[in-house]
């Protein structure tokens, strides 16, 4: 678990080399095979990548992640790869090319190691949905790391690579950060652009950066965020350079403690983790104030009434017809759809989409899409008047630390409550990070979110950087 | 019997145009035609995991084109929204159309009987929406999917159930193809489906008010069938009332072949579509300013054209209806017009005869277009001016008409490289007007008893002698003059 920064200064006192970096962390890859973290690892091409980086470090033309080693979830396109979502329905298929976030990193000089495993079409909050079985988390095998970019989560935590881009519809990245004790950011929706990104619901994904410590997310972010015209709904905003406003100055900082976030239900341990770091921000200077989202309590159903119904449509185009998994002999047009798709999908997918086709059907359309349309905005509306007042935002990131295999998987509402605290940003479309928080007395991670306005990531990350160094 | 006199169709079209923008509605691929199956495509009209589309603004240019030609309102936004349906020819299972708030809205055309009368049609809505793929049902390889044409741009233009016959239907339907043809927007061939037509049709007691149950008929792909599917299915229905059952709502599907209407099957029809606004395209803004400069763009129209032909060329209304119904061929006229030396009702009025009748005559006979007709309109208007001026008759122009299709000379050259220039010389009239009499006395002897039809045998007999070269109107004179005497 070496950071960049550390990375780095190998580098340059010649102690290491790009090509070391990638073998050490593909050896890491194949010790920790019995955690499933990877679907697909590039060792050749991750080597010879790296070799060439070192030639350019010679030269003094590397770009500005030259020694930057990243795994990348299975939901974003890495050109010639394969990107199976963690479905048996694209188990096959191979991308015809990059996302922008993938080229933006490689443009960079960063090494592009593999592909991680994940919660079938990135739905799912414990990385137990894969097709290709479930992630194991580092610290307790028995234990599920999150998701549902599970994966990401566990390859930067086992030291496979040093960072990772998953993505967040409603706390993916966030959440498993939390349980794996890493860094994991959401930018604001529209910051980073969604092309290559497979989509789940296309008004809530954002794609994110994992690492080991706030500064590495901080310099992945400023290579992949910005606009891009393969992305109509990517946004027209500066990028600021995030590393450099990682001052550690919070003099004077408004801080706001949504009262809704620290009800009853809220695990005691997990509570004072957070309050520790809070104290630590009032001793520092910030004004500590608590402010209130009234409409919280209605996220979850809200999320999963407009996530499910994008995902029923965005998921249509897996039908056996064109690409991907087909049932073998088909009596006809209908059966080849019904059979593709009954046995390509996973328990959770065919579950969502059901719900969503439910909800965007004739005669409820009106009663639940469009009733979520409707508090999503009053939702929006709440972070709105809170940022009035504070400039950031600070709850837990989960209800709870690292559960067990199993444990939530026959109750799917139980699972759906492990995103409480997360799916209300991707509602808003704000920016929020998960920070490690200290240990549960079973020594598992615990995770503090800090939400931020809308494309103030620089406060967000520099608000998380104090955090991580303060205790 | 049942008395189709008693009752009262109601139509509403929805016409399907096919935009002629460069490349498709959502990514850069090219819309061109007859090329290879699959070729124009990319991850994105194939709806490739992880693509996202991206709106071609030309799109949105030409619909606001067609919008302000029906005179709608241009919405200063509007959205895309999904229609989600599983079909092999649509990739991404959706497509992408517009559906709560379409771009334009509450036009209206005019359509124009053959009596000269008008009529107000209503016009809906205009929405934009991509085309899907074209399945290929062959018998030997299954059915195989053709998705060249899949997000090809189009618009549907959805009328008011304002029409009350087939032939209403068939005028507006030919109005719309006469506006988005003269738009440039949609090259409006039906039979290649570049222009599709679906119809709701209804029939009531005339006098009542209220509308009966609709049927919705569908793969009318020509202007004959739309008028005969349509009488078909109006009589059907005012039979089924006549014997006491009801219409059903249901879907249709003209058969071309045996002249029916037959009802699509259930499973195909009962189609929920489940519209919601499409995540992955920001609301289309079009500001007032974009309004203007396309407004800028619009050419004239034809029934505006037409009445411009009246007034400006005194052209009688056949002649101006018929330079008007092709934007070209009016183009063509006017090109002549313009370098006409002389500009009086006349001169329009040869102009238009010649456009009328000789340049068409030879765009039939050839099966060419007016924009590969092989003579410009300018060489056009100097034969005219050569006519106007004296220096050929009308008889010779017609010769020089056929070696300007050949040759590509000017007829300036062509006249004097063939000597075709008229004799205007008294002195020479005079001289062969002579001869012809004297060579012909018995002839000149019966003119001068009163046989006054042998006149056109000595105009006859001088034009042949000086080989039609002869201004007619002098060897007129003179013939008389001499006569007389
Ligand atoms: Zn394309």
């Amino acid at each position: 678990m070496k950071s960049f920064d550390i990375l780095r200064q190998e580098l340059s006192a010649g102690t290491t080399s790009c090509e070391k970096i990638a073998q050490t962390y593909l050896a890491a890859i194949d010790n920790g095979k019995h955690l499933n973290t990877f679907l697909s690892v590039f060792a050749e091409k991750a080597r010879l990548n790296a070799v060439a980086i070192d030639k350019k470090l010679k030269s003094g033309k590397a770009g500005p992640l030259a020694g930057m080693v990243v795994s990348v979830k299975d939901v974003i396109c890495v050109k010639d790869e394969r990107v199976t979502c963690g479905s048996r329905i694209l188990e096959n298929f191979v991308s015809l090319y990059d996302a922008t976030a993938v080229s933006r990193l490689k443009a960079a000089d960063a090494v592009i190691i593999g592909k991680c495993n994940m919660d079938e079409f990135a739905m799912g909050s414990s990385t137990e949905n894969s097709a290709f079985g479930r992630v194991k988390l580092p610290q307790d095998g028995a234990r599920i790391p999150g998701g549902s970019s599970g994966g990401s989560a566990v390859a930067v935590r086992a030291g496979m690579s040093t960072t990772s881009l998953g993505s967040d519809t409603g706390g993916s990245i966030r959440q498993p950060a939390a349980l794996t004790g890493v860094v994991g950011m959401k930018p604001t929706y529209g910051r980073v652009s969604r092309y290559g990104l497979v989509a789940f619901a296309s008004s809530l994904d954002c794609i994110g950066p994992f690492g080991v410590c706030v500064k590495d997310v901080a310099a992945v972010l400023k290579v992949i965020a910005g606009h891009d015209e393969n992305d109509s709904t990517s946004a027209v905003v500066p990028v600021p350079d995030y590393v450099s406003s990682l001052t550690k100055d919070i003099q004077g900082l408004r801080v706001g403690l949504p009262k809704e976030y620290y009800g009853s239900a809220l695990n005691t341990e997990i509570r004072e983790a957070v309050e520790r770091k809070i104290e630590s921000l009032r001793k520092n200077g910030a004004n500590v104030v608590e402010v209130s989202l009234p409409s919280t309590d209605y996220c979850i159903a809200t999320y999963y009434i407009l996530a499910t119904a994008e995902a029923s449509s965005n998921l249509a185009r897996y039908d056996g017809a064109r690409y991907g998994y087909r049932s073998q002999n088909p009596e006809d047009l209908m059966e080849m759809y019904v059979e593709s798709r009954t046995n390509g999908f996973g328990a959770e997918v065919k579950r969502r989409i059901m719900l969503g086709t439910y909800v965007l059907s004739a005669g409820y359309y009106d009663a639940y899409y469009k009733k979520g349309q409707i508090v999503r905005r009053l939702i929006y509306d709440d972070f709105h008047r809170a940022f009035e007042k504070v400039d950031v935002l600070i709850t837990p990131t989960s209800p709870t630390t690292a559960f067990r295999a199993g444990e939530k998987a026959d109750d799917p509402l139980q699972m759906y409550l492990s995103d409480i605290y997360t799916t209300s940003a991707n509602l808003a479309g704000i920016p929020g990070i998960s920070v490690p928080c200290g240990n549960d007395k079973q020594g598992l991670p615990i995770g503090l979110q800090v939400l931020g306005k809308h494309f103030d990531e620089a406060t967000v990350l520099k608000v998380a950087d104090f955090l991580e160094t303060n205790v | 019997m049942p008395s189709n006199e008693h009752y009262e169709p109601v139509i509403g079209l929805e016409v399907h145009c096919q935009l002629l923008t460069k490349s498709k509605a959502f990514c850069s691929c090219s819309t061109q035609f007859g090329n290879e199956p699959n070729s124009n495509v990319c991850p994105i009209c194939l709806g490739m995991p992880g693509v996202l589309p991206v709106l071609n603004k030309q799109v949105v240019e030409f619909t606001i084109k067609m919008g302000l030609a029906t005179h709608c309102t241009i919405a200063p936004k509007s959205i895309f929204a999904r229609k989600n349906y599983f079909y092999p020819d649509l990739p991404k299972g959706f497509q992408i159309s517009q559906y709560e708030e379409p771009l334009c809205t509450d036009g209206f055309v005019d359509i124009e009987f053959e009596d000269g009368k008008k009529k107000k049609i209503g016009i809906t809505r205009i929405h934009m929406e991509e085309d899907a793929g074209k399945s290929i049902h062959d018998i030997d390889i299954d059915t195989v999917v053709d998705v060249n044409r899949c997000g090809v741009p189009l618009i549907e233009i959805v009328s008011e159930p304002d029409l009350r016959s087939p032939h209403e239907a068939y005028l507006y339907l030919y109005k719309i193809r006469q506006i988005v043809t003269y738009l440039g927007i949609c090259d409006g061939n039906m039979e290649e489906g570049s222009l599709r037509c679906d119809a709701n049709v209804s029939v009531r007691k005339k006098g009542e008010t209220k509308f009966g149950t609709k049927t919705e008929v569908k793969n009318m792909n020509s202007f004959r069938f739309v008028e005969r599917a349509l009488e078909y299915e109006i009589g059907r229905q005012i039979a089924l009332l006549e014997d006491g059952q009801k219409v059903l709502q249901e879907t249709l599907l003209w058969d071309s072949n045996q002249g029916i209407a037959v009802p699509m099957r259930s499973k195909e029809e009962a189609h929920d579509y489940r519209y919601f606004p499409e995540p992955d395209l920001v609301p289309v803004a079009v500001n007032q300013n974009w309004v203007n400069k396309v407004k800028a763009t619009l050419p004239e129209f034809p029934s505006e054209r037409r009445d411009r032909y009246l007034k400006e060329y005194k052209l009688p209304k056949y002649d101006a209806d018929v330079l008007t119904t092709e934007k070209g061929l009016a183009d063509y006229f006017e090109g002549v017009v313009e370098n006409l030396d002389k500009k009086s009702d006349e001169t329009y009025k040869l102009a238009s005869n010649w456009t009328m009748t000789d340049v068409l005559r030879v765009l039939k006979v050839q099966h060419i277009e007016i924009s590969d007709f092989p003579v410009p309109p300018k060489n056009l208007s100097e034969m005219i001016n050569l006519i106007v001026d004296g220096t050929i008759s009308g008889k010779i122009a017609k010769d020089v008409f056929e070696e300007m299709l050949k040759s590509k000379d000017s007829p300036r050259t062509i006249v004097e490289k063939r000597g075709l220039v008229q004799v205007s010389e008294e002195g020479a009239i005079e001289k062969v007007v002579d001869e012809i009499l004297s060579k012909n006395k018995e002839q000149v002897d019966k003119y001068r008893s009163g046989k006054n039809q042998v006149f056109g045998f000595f105009v006859g007999e001088t034009m042949k002698a000086m080989k039609g070269k002869a201004n007619p109107k002098m060897v007129n004179e003179i013939l008389k003059k001499k006569l007389s005497s």
